[in-house]
Parts: C-alpha cells; sequence; structure tokens
C-alpha cells in the first residue's frame, strides 16, 4: 500500500481547495501534520502490512512500480520529520491565515514529490517527481515576492532547468538502450561495454544530479535559495529538498543502475572533498547566518559524497546516516535561525548577541545542533563522520580522510563564530523567546539529534545494517 | 565549386535557435512570448519530421497555444515599463547575454568535431509506435497524476507570483 502514501495527500490537497476555504484553512494545518506524522510512524515501524500488502485494484489501476527497501525508510522518516518541523515554523511565522494555506498547500506538494522520488524503481517516475519537488520548491523560495526572493528562485529555476535538460537527455538515450524505464532492465543495458554514448548519458544525468544537490562546482544557487526564502522554507531546502533531488537520487541511480567503478568513485572523491573545503572555507568568511549555514551544507554535503565514494558498505552506510543527521541538524539550525530572525528582523551576526539569556531554548538547542554538526560526541553526527574517515582510511584514502578530519576543525570553527556572535555575549534586553511551534520543531530535532546519537548500536542494526542489501543488489 | 547541402531540417534548426536567441535577448515580454511560440512551432515541426506526430501535436497544443495564452495573460497582470526603462533594461540584458550566441556556436562546432560512438541499438522492448492513449492512461499511469500534481503545483504558483500584483494595479 505504500501508493496511499501519494494517493491520500493528492486526494487531501483536492479537497483543501473545494470551496468553503475557511473551514478548509483551518483543517490545512492539521491535516499536513497527520499526514507528515503517519509517514514518520510508517517508515520507522516498517509494518509489512502497509508495505508489502497490494490493494489490488488500486494497485492495478496506479500501475505502480514502487520498490520501497532500508534506504527508502530512511528517506521517508527524513522527509517526514524536517517537513513537520517546516509545518510548525511556518504556523509561528506565517501569521496571514490565507497566505499560510498557501505555503502548506505547497509542502505538501513538495512532500509527496519527494516521498515519491524514494519510492519509484522507473527513471521517469522519478523525473516526474523530481520535477513536482522542484516546481513546488521554486514557488516556496520566491513565496515572500521581494527582490531577494525572486533573485534566489530565479537562480534555482535556471539551474534546475539545466539539470532538467540533462536529466531528460540521459534518460531519452537510456531507454533507448535499455527499451524499458524500469532500474534493473536499464541496469543490464548500460553495463553491457563499448556503448559511448551511454556512457556520455550517465555523464550528464550525474551531472544533473549533482546540480539539484548543489554539489561543488554546481553551488552557485544554494547560498541565495536558503537565505532568500521564507523561514520555514529554509528548513525544508536546507534539511531534506536538496539532499532528496541531488543526493538520493544520486545514490540511488549509482547503486541501482550505473554501478560505482574506479572512474566514479575518483570523480566523487575528488568532488566531495572540494565541497567540503569550498564550503567550510566560505562559511568561514560570512557575516549572515542563513548564509553560513547554506555554505556549510555545502560543504556536509561534500562528506555524504565522500563517504559515498568509497564504494564499501561501511562508507555507504555513513554517507547515508550523514545525510539523516544532516538533515537533522541542518533543519534544528535554520529552525533556530528562523528564531532569531523572527525575534531580531536580521540574519547580520555583527548585530546579534547575547541571545541565550532571552532565548534558552533556541540558543541550547543551537548548541546541540553546532556539535552534532561538527562531530563532537555522542550526538549522532559523531557516528557519521566517523565512520565515514574509517572507511576512507580503511579503503586506502588516506588523503581524503585526512582532509574530512581537518574540515572538522574548520566546521567547529566556523560554528563556534556563529554561536559566539549570536548567542553569547553581552545579554540582549530587547528580545524574548520564540513562539511555541518553533520551540517545539527545534526541541523534536535535537530530542532527534541526541536520542540517535546515544543510541547509535540499536541504530545501525536496525536501519543501517540493511543498506548491505542496497550495494549487494 | 560545390554548394553544400543544407537540408530542412538544417535551416529549421537554425530557426529555432534564431528564435530562441530573440525570446531571451529580446527587450519587450510580449514579443519574448511569440518568440517561444515560434520556437515551439518549429519543434514541432522538426518532431513531425522525426516520425513522431504524436509528440508534435502536444507539443503545438501546449506550448504554442496554451503556455503562450497563460503567459500573455500573465504579461497582462504586469505593470508596463516606461519607455526609457525599457531601453535601460534592453542595454543590461544585451551586456548579460551577449555572450549566449558565442556560446551556441563554438558548442556547435565542437560538437560536429566531436564524434561520439553512437552504437545504440534501439532496444527491441521500445516500442516507438505504441498507441498515446494506451501509454498515457494504462502503461503511465502514475505519471499523471505527476502531472495533475504539476498542474495543481503551477496553478497555485501564478496565485501566489501574481496576486498581489494585481491587487496594487487596482
Amino acid at each position: 500500500m505504500p501508493s496511499l502514501l501519494i494517493l491520500v495527500p493528492l486526494i487531501g490537497l483536492v479537497a483543501l481547495n473545494l470551496p468553503n476555504k475557511d473551514i478548509m484553512r483551518k483543517l490545512a494545518f492539521w491535516f499536513a501534520l497527520g499526514l507528515f506524522i503517519t509517514q514518520i510512524l510508517l517508515a520507522i515501524q516498517h509494518h509489512p502490512v502497509f508495505w508489502n500488502y497490494q490493494l489490488e485494484k488500486m494497485d492495478s489501476f496506479f500501475r505502480v512500480n514502487f520498490s520501497v527497501d532500508h534506504l527508502s525508510f530512511i528517506m521517508l522518516l527524513c522527509i517526514g520529520i524536517v517537513s513537520t518541523a517546516s509545518l510548525l515554523v511556518a504556523r509561528h511565522t506565517i501569521h496571514d491565515e490565507k497566505e499560510r494555506f498557501k505555503l502548506i498547500n505547497l509542502l505538501i506538494i513538495a512532500s509527496i514529490g519527494m516521498s515519491g522520488t524514494v519510492m519509484t524503481s522507473d527513471i521517469f517516475s522519478m523525473y516526474i517527481f523530481l520535477e513536482i519537488t522542484a516546481i513546488a520548491s521554486f514557488i516556496l523560495i520566491a513565496f515572500e515576492k521581494n527582490i531577494y526572493a525572486l533573485e534566489g528562485a530565479f537562480k534555482y529555476l535556471m539551474l534546475s532547468a539545466t539539470a532538467t535538460i540533462m536529466i531528460l537527455t540521459s534518460i531519452a538515450i537510456l531507454i533507448l538502450a535499455a527499451g524499458s524505464t524500469s532500474f534493473s532492465d536499464i541496469s543490464q543495458a548500460v553495463r553491457s561495454p563499448g556503448n559511448n554514448i551511454v556512457v556520455v548519458a550517465i555523464g550528464l544525468f550525474l551531472c544533473g544530479l549533482m546540480i539539484k544537490g548543489g554539489v561543488v562546482p554546481f553551488h552557485a544557487w544554494v547560498p541565495d535559495a536558503y537565505s532568500a526564502a521564507p523561514a520555514s522554507v529554509s528548513v525544508l531546502l536546507a534539511g531534506i529538498v536538496t539532499k532528496v533531488a541531488g543526493i538520493y537520487t544520486l545514490i540511488r541511480t549509482i547503486t541501482a543502475i550505473f554501478g560505482l567503478d574506479g572512474a566514479t568513485r575518483s570523480a566523487l572523491l575528488m568532488l566531495g572533498a572540494i565541497s567540503i573545503l569550498v564550503g567550510a572555507f566560505a562559511a568561514l568568511g560570512q557575516k549572515n547566518m542563513k548564509r553560513m549555514l547554506a555554505y556549510s551544507s555545502i560543504s556536509q554535503i561534500g562528506y555524504i559524497i565522500i563517504g559515498f565514494g568509497t564504494g564499501t558498505f561501511l562508507g555507504i552506510a555513513g554517507a547515508v546516516f550523514h545525510l539523516f543527521n544532516h538533515s537533522m541538524f541542518k533543519a534544528l539550525l535554520f529552525v533556530n535561525a528562523s528564531a532569531v530572525e523572527s525575534r531580531l528582523g536580521t540574519m547580520d551576526m555583527d548585530k546579534m548577541g547575547g541571545l541565550s539569556a532571552k532565548m534558552p531554548v533556541t540558543g541550547a538547542t543551537s548548541v546541540i545542533g553546532m556539535l552534532s554538526a561538527a562531530g563532537i560526541p555522542p550526538l549522532s553526527g559523531f557516528w557519521s563522520k566517523l565512520m565515514i574517515i574509517v572507511a576512507l582510511w580503511r579503503s586506502g584514502d588516506h588523503a581524503y580522510s585526512i582532509i574530512a578530519i581537518l574540515a572538522g576543525v574548520v566546521t567547529l570553527a566556523y560554528l563556534l563564530i556563529m554561536q559566539r556572535k549570536a548567542f553569547f555575549g553581552k545579554d540582549n534586553e530587547s528580545v524574548s523567546e520564540a513562539g511555541l511551534g518553533i520551540k517545539t520543531a527545534s526541541v523534536m530535532l535535537a530530542g532527534v539529534l541526541v536520542g540517535i546519537g546515544i543510541s547509535f548500536p540499536f541504530i545501525f542494526n536496525r536501519f543501517l545494517a540493511p543498506l548491505r542489501e542496497i550495494i549487494h543488489r | 565549386m560545390t554548394i553544400p547541402h543544407i537540408s530542412i531540417d538544417t535551416i529549421l534548426l537554425f530557426t529555432m535557435v534564431a528564435a530562441a536567441l530573440w525570446t531571451v535577448m529580446g527587450r519587450s515580454l510580449l514579443k519574448a512570448t511569440i518568440g517561444l511560440a515560434i520556437t515551439s512551432a518549429i519543434i514541432s515541426i522538426l518532431m513531425f519530421r522525426l516520425n513522431s506526430p504524436l509528440a508534435a501535436v502536444f507539443e503545438l497544443s501546449v506550448c504554442t497555444g496554451l503556455i503562450t495564452v497563460v503567459f500573455v495573460s500573465t504579461i497582462s497582470l504586469t505593470k508596463p515599463l516606461t519607455h526609457k526603462e525599457i531601453v535601460e533594461l534592453s542595454k543590461e540584458r544585451h551586456k548579460r547575454f551577449g555572450y549566449l550566441p558565442i556560446i551556441i556556436i563554438v558548442t556547435a562546432i565542437v560538437l560536429t568535431l566531436i564524434k561520439i560512438r553512437n552504437n545504440v541499438a534501439v532496444a527491441p522492448g521500445a516500442d516507438i509506435t505504441a498507441d498515446v492513449r494506451q501509454v498515457m492512461w494504462n502503461i503511465r499511469h502514475l505519471d499523471m497524476f505527476g502531472q495533475i500534481l504539476i498542474i495543481i503545483a503551477g496553478a497555485l504558483g501564478v496565485v501566489i507570483l501574481f496576486e498581489e500584483r494585481k491587487r496594487d494595479e487596482w
């Protein structure tokens, strides 16, 4: 019944936009919250009754080619948690009910797009779901309609359109070669040697995904889009959209279709290392909190790519785990940034200071997010970075391992600068703590980071160990 | 001296590129929309000549027809610029996009020189003659739902991005 995760939100979306909008506007928040929490529970539980049971009539009507495995469960969990955080932030930062209603509609559409992307095993359906996510994201970035929002949205649209052209051209060639759009058929077709045009198609496809994921050198749109978007949208974009649209798809298509050969591995390791360094050093020089976090995202995505580039189980499991952790701590840091923005009306860190005393929840959870991002034990970010570094060392990529360790120090440095400028120092009398929704989102995300860090052995056995199936498929 | 043979497809391709450049470099939104419609119409003719009549019909009806109507309606909601603003924008646009024709010409030359060995045989499963009704309503159901979602997102986008400007103008 995984098709219900697409069908129920779609029907709900249509119902919400029927006449009698006043009631529907009030219901929209609770409907979306119910959807996201249900998705979280289903992804944690993996109950076979839901995931394996076939609704004959509906599934035959849908002709669904969904294939949900443990990687999909982790991604569905991420989508559910970050969408919930984004929804809670929207409730307390967008005061006009009509505007909030529109944003919730788009949030549901983006969520359907992302859920479809992580469940499908058909390359063309994946493209359709990616486009749904991209269109919803583009409108969400432009939501506030000021010059910065429109600039950020335009940059995202242009680069996303370029990525789309590359992906679509590649899909056309792959369909010609395989005669089918399913992952397994294309996988067989592309692994037969001698097809240079297929190699070009694979290159185009992977470059397209890297643009969507904001990997260096395709990262130009990331800082503008993240900093120009409304608070709740920044949480969603930084927390999950780029991870699903660029990084999950990269991991999925390489493991299920293209395979990780020596050349791809070298390219991934190099791009990952460059992303780590460029993102970390660019973050050091930022004065705007959201832009600093955006560059930090580019750096953390580098860790995911470099871990995946090892091609070993430990590296890939570490990459997927870091993808999850990065979603959580980056969503948390953006939630806290939105809390600060809602109180001070600025993201300029030189105009902040002493916020911890008046915003204790925001300040404390920000420390947890920061320490997790920097890889400090026992928080969850420590374990994923450790897995990646150990995998790099074991696979003989010692230089990349050292880069990953040293960049961790730079990460700690810029996050400490942020923490000191914004939260420590002289008491700021003019502010008060953020609203209940934002505090709830912060505490929820910080709880996930601490909880997962403490219960790492359980998490490894339940969620990460089964990832062996995606490598040995 | 022999004159190189230039097929109708080559002429169409050049015209399509020229129309696309006119679309992005022109000074008026309305002219850009007309340029886009011409580009789409030429793509439709090319698709028809490449033995894909149904794809050509879709391109013609959706891009040349529907999207042009949507764009023209949207433009009617925007504030018209003064002559001075148009001239300034035009100068800036030419400065910003002046390199585009050069990139296209260089890319065309490079692609002509590079010979990528294309030995992909069309796989037996790739049935390009399948009935479009069969494809859309029986084989690719899920993608139809995806397209419904894209249309809803697009409609929301128009409402969100243009509603207030319309109110301001009134």
